[in-house]
């Protein structure tokens, strides 16, 4: 997918003048941020499931060559096939050389991030396998050929009025008066037409929350069960799964579960948390005929060992961007590519390249509340900050702006100098304000008075008084 | 040099790890074979009665439906009652699971009862549970030769029988009970956890349920 | 009552740069409270600004040597204290970070951060003050400024203390914890989202039908007075520690009306 994270900026201004996209996001502020709330509320355990979860992922990233391989080696033994891949057009070859195998014309797909990631989609429809995303939210954001805005949510930029009108130029038999204005009548509808397509499938992808090295299991934890029609009524199950998505056992997994759906819906546990290990069985009467995992690294392993490390423990949970402010103005897509919010703040860089992701860790007011959402406590905005120091040693920021940060901080590297040109500036600019001690306008700030009023300095400098207190002070005792 | 490793040889290049480290290996080897024990909720370490309880409780706010019966001769009396309570068709699919099949399905004389894999067109499924999990009022149910995944996801109304002393307070104890049943490191191909039916807040994050799977579920609890 | 036979503590002021340049009534009246405490307060000349505008650009050179600057100006304090939770946030939680390399200036920024306190938290935690002797007849509404509230864990602290301020009464604010917007440099970086965010904070404002907006950090206070300013509101925006002190007889911050 094309990635337009360089003019984040001006995707920004688009989002923020667009009246639906704003309505939408009122959803997500009044929506994740009270169940998530309600539940960690209601488990005391919560904290300390969240450290243990992190524990768990340290534990399992310093010793990540050696659980996929235990991982594997499960796979194998259970009658299921391991591939790695090491880039996104790896994975991609692989997956097209499974579906020809199997003569695959139909592909239904269970919500996957790492398939937008890789470009799967287009890639599928180019070669002349026609993939179906199965999941409400996502098989409306292929309906209008767009790309998700959220990571558990889809289709949050959306209303109910932009689906029906997506729903009645795409399903065209739709006879006028059949009433299609309520969420229930929409569900309905795709409910309907992809109970069609599941049967029709010849291969079904999904992703993978977790990898279970114990017993070379993935698992997906969904609502819809459309992850599970997908992955049991075709005759293939591929799984796309990211390096860093393995977990040591079932008993790591059901920690990490715990602070999970409490972080991304407030649930306290999702509808359906399938554990999947190799295909059918000889004598199951359903389940998929072939199982393929498709191990993807795409950059993972060069993020081991540096400061972006914590980040692999990510869990996808969405609950740093229903936090976000920035996030809650501008929506998913002005981000530029497949990861918004926080996460996707770091992660894109790491990626796609700072050159490209730069913007992103930049537009973040470090305001914090990522980091103390985050069920398994990565650092956000410290993850950010590093990005903003790799740019800054790499010279690719504005030089407007790394010549004012130098022209600055020449002053308040040095007291004297500093303290002299703020004792004669302020009070100069004080007395400008006039009565109404503020400014509407004021030459080189634009940014700030183009929106806000700048409150007027009272007057002197602090450290101006100050001395005349002290100087007074002595005097009196003298 | 293959994918795998390439893979592997980034990911130790980038760990500054040797390929044949005992040391971690030892460490990796004992973490599977003796996972160690985490953090349990205390709601999740409930005396048998209270755990049933919970287990109906917190089923309930999932917005499943819970039916208790003392015996598993009950159960069909019970199925029968849930179809005419919603205007439903006498008619159910399940698989071939002993515990179902032992139960007295006859006496329900109008009852018809469909047996095998679903293909979409039942509107109610009838399965037997491993077991439940208290702490979030999960059921666990497992594939295999009479337990057909098809009818957990395609029917309208899924119907879920499930021992009462087969409710665990915690997931941690109904994965070491697969362990036990299967042996260690094997799974049957599916393993389910099932809470509450069906749902997506796709649109305008509107909680509607019914998504693709089940719209209604229904535990009748044994016992 | 103070006992005139233990030493007083002394404490450095951390004035922040913004309070010395636009606000110094907050220093003022930051002295006035930790001296009715029982405190001596001095101001070092030597001090400039936290450094956060260049570490949060990425600078870590300018900072780390702002850094220095400020620990040595520090060193022969009892206590740092600063009328903001983000630049005394930047002191205690990010100044030993910057040493990683140099354990002689590590272990100095370590016992900077040790004695490093924000105003109000200071007042309550570390001096055990319980009330203040100040009066406002108005009712108020407090915004938890982020680094304060997530670094620092300063939440109740404010709210008690000004609970005990005569004729003031106390409005929450709705979605109080949530940024006003600011984020120092990113209010002029991307400007348009910044203004986004403080639009929302001061609908909230409104919604909370409070005449006096207080919060603990001048940068955030300036962007909230600017944006009720620049939409023609009446509240009246302040330091909390103006009011604690009983010092509200100048111009709230961007004026009346």
């Amino acid at each position: 997918m094309e990635i337009t994270s360089p003019t984040f900026k001006r995707n920004a201004v688009h989002a923020l003048a667009d009246r639906q996209l704003q309505k939408a996001l009122g959803n997500v502020r009044a929506g994740f941020i009270d169940k998530r709330r309600k539940a960690v509320d209601a488990l005391p355990e919560f904290d300390q499931l969240r450290d243990n979860a992190r524990t768990i992922k340290d534990h399992t990233l310093a010793n990540l060559d050696l659980y996929l391989e235990a991982y594997e080696t499960r796979v194998t033994e259970s009658g299921g096939m391991v591939h790695w891949a090491e880039t996104a057009a790896d994975a991609r070859g692989i997956i097209l050389d499974i579906c020809r195998m199997n003569n695959a014309r139909t592909v239904t797909k269970g919500k996957s991030m790492i398939t937008e990631e890789i470009g799967l989609n287009d890639f599928l429809e180019e070669a002349g396998v026609r993939p179906v995303e199965t999941d409400l939210g996502e098989y409306i954001i292929q309906l209008r050929g767009e790309h998700p805005s959220h990571i558990i949510a889809p289709a949050v930029h959306l209303n109910k009025e932009q689906v029906e009108e997506d729903f009645r130029r795409v399903h065209d038999y739709l006879p006028a008066d059949r009433d299609l204005s309520e969420p229930e009548a929409l569900l309905s509808e795709a409910r309907r037409v992809l109970r069609a397509q599941y049967f029709q499938a010849d291969v079904g992808i999904t992703g993978a929350n977790f990898l279970v090295a114990e017993t070379g299991s993935s698992i997906i934890v969904t609502n819809e069960g459309n992850g599970d029609l997908t992955q049991i009524l075709p005759r293939v199950h591929i799984v796309v799964a990211s390096i860093e998505k393995i977990v040591p056992t079932l008993d790591d997994v059901s920690q990490i579960l715990r602070v999970l759906a409490r972080s991304a819906t407030g649930q306290d546990m999702s509808v359906y948390t399938t554990v999947s290990t190799g295909p059918r069985r000889a004598g199951d009467p359903d389940g998929p005929e072939a199982y393929h995992v498709i191990l993807l690294d795409n950059g993972r392993s060069s993020m081991l060992g540096t400061e972006f490390q914590d980040m692999l423990r990510c869990i996808r949970c969405g609950a740093c961007m229903n936090h976000c402010p920035v996030y809650h103005s501008v929506g998913g897509h002005a981000y530029g590519w497949v990861y918004p919010g926080p996460m996707g703040a770091v992660l894109t860089p790491s990626l796609v390249g700072v050159d490209k992701g730069g913007h992103l860790p930049n537009a973040s007011t470090f305001c914090g509340r990522c980091e103390a959402v985050c069920p398994m406590r990565i650092p956000l905005p410290k993850m950010m900050r590093h990005w903003r120091e790799r740019e800054f040693e790499r010279g690719l920021n504005p030089a407007v702006a790394r010549y004012g940060l130098k022209f600055w901080a020449s002053f308040a590297r040095r007291p004297a100098l500093y303290r002299l040109a703020t004792s004669l500036s302020i009070p100069v600019l004080s007395a400008f304000a006039g009565a109404r001690k503020r400014f509407r306008y004021l030459p080189l700030a634009g940014g700030w008075t183009r929106h806000r009023d700048l409150p007027a300095p009272q007057g002197r400098t602090f450290m101006q008084q100050w001395r005349d207190r002290d100087t007074a002070r002595q005097d009196a005792r003298t | 040099m293959s994918g795998r490793e390439t893979v592997l040889s980034k990911i130790r290049a980038s760990l500054g790890t040797p390929a044949g480290d005992d040391a971690r290996r030892s460490i990796v080897e004992a973490r599977m074979s003796r996972p160690p024990k985490g953090v349990i909720p205390a709601r999740g370490q409930l005396a048998a009665p209270e755990r049933v309880g919970l287990f109906c409780e917190m089923a309930e706010q999932a917005n499943a439906t819970v039916d208790r019966v003392k015996s598993p001769d009950l159960v069909p009396k019970a199925v029968s009652a849930y179809l005419r309570d919603r205007n439903l068709a006498p008619s159910v699919r399940m698989g071939d699971d002993r515990r179902l099949s032992k139960m007295p399905w006859a006496e329900q004389k109008s009852l018809e009862i469909g047996r095998g894999r679903s293909d979409g067109d039942d509107e109610v499924g009838v399965s037997h549970a491993l077991g439940g999990v208290a702490e979030t009022g999960t059921l666990m149910l497992v594939s295999g030769k009479d337990n057909p995944t098809t009818i957990n996801f395609l029917p309208e109304h899924h119907i879920v029988v499930v021992n009462a002393k087969d409710i665990d307070g915690d997931l941690e104890s109904l994965f070491g009970r697969i362990r036990r049943k299967f042996g260690r490191g094997a799974m049957p191909r599916t393993v389910n956890m099932v809470t509450g039916p069906s749902r997506s807040g796709d649109i305008e994050q509107k909680l509607l349920l019914g998504a693709h799977g089940p719209r209604a579920l229904h535990i009748v609890v044994v016992g | 009552m103070i006992d005139e036979t233990i030493p007083k503590p002394r404490v450095g002021l951390f004035v922040t740069c913004l309070v010395d340049l636009f606000r110094p009534a907050v220093g003022f009246a930051a002295v006035k409270l930790m001296e009715d405490a029982g405190c001596s307060v001095d101001v070092p000349v030597a001090q400039t600004c936290c450094g956060q505008p260049a570490y949060n650009s990425g600078d870590r050179a300018d900072t780390a040597a702002i850094a220095k600057n400020t620990i040595e100006a520090f060193e022969d304090f009892d206590y740092v204290v600063a009328p903001s939770g983000s630049c005394a946030g930047m002191l205690k939680k990010h100044y030993p970070s910057l040493f990683a390399d140099n354990p002689s200036w590590q272990a100095r920024a370590r016992a900077l951060s040790d004695k490093t306190h924000e105003l109000v938290s200071f007042l309550t935690d570390v001096l055990g003050v319980v009330s203040v002797d100040a009066r406002l007849d108005a009712s108020v509404t407090y915004h938890d400024s982020c680094s304060g509230l997530r670094e620092l864990g300063i939440r109740e602290q404010p709210r008690r203390l000004l609970g005990t301020v005569a004729g003031l009464e106390l409005k929450e604010l709705p979605d109080a914890d949530v940024c006003c917007g600011f984020g120092g440099t990113f209010c002029v970086k991307y400007s348009d989202i910044s203004n986004a965010i403080v639009s929302r904070k001061t609908e909230r404002i409104r919604e909370s039908g409070a005449e006096t907006l207080l919060a603990g950090d001048l940068g955030c206070l300036m962007n909230m007075a600017g944006k009720l300013k620049r939409e023609g509101s009446t509240v009246e925006v302040r330091h909390v520690a103006e009011v604690l002190a009983g010092m509200t007889d100048t111009a709230p911050i961007g004026g009346k009306g």
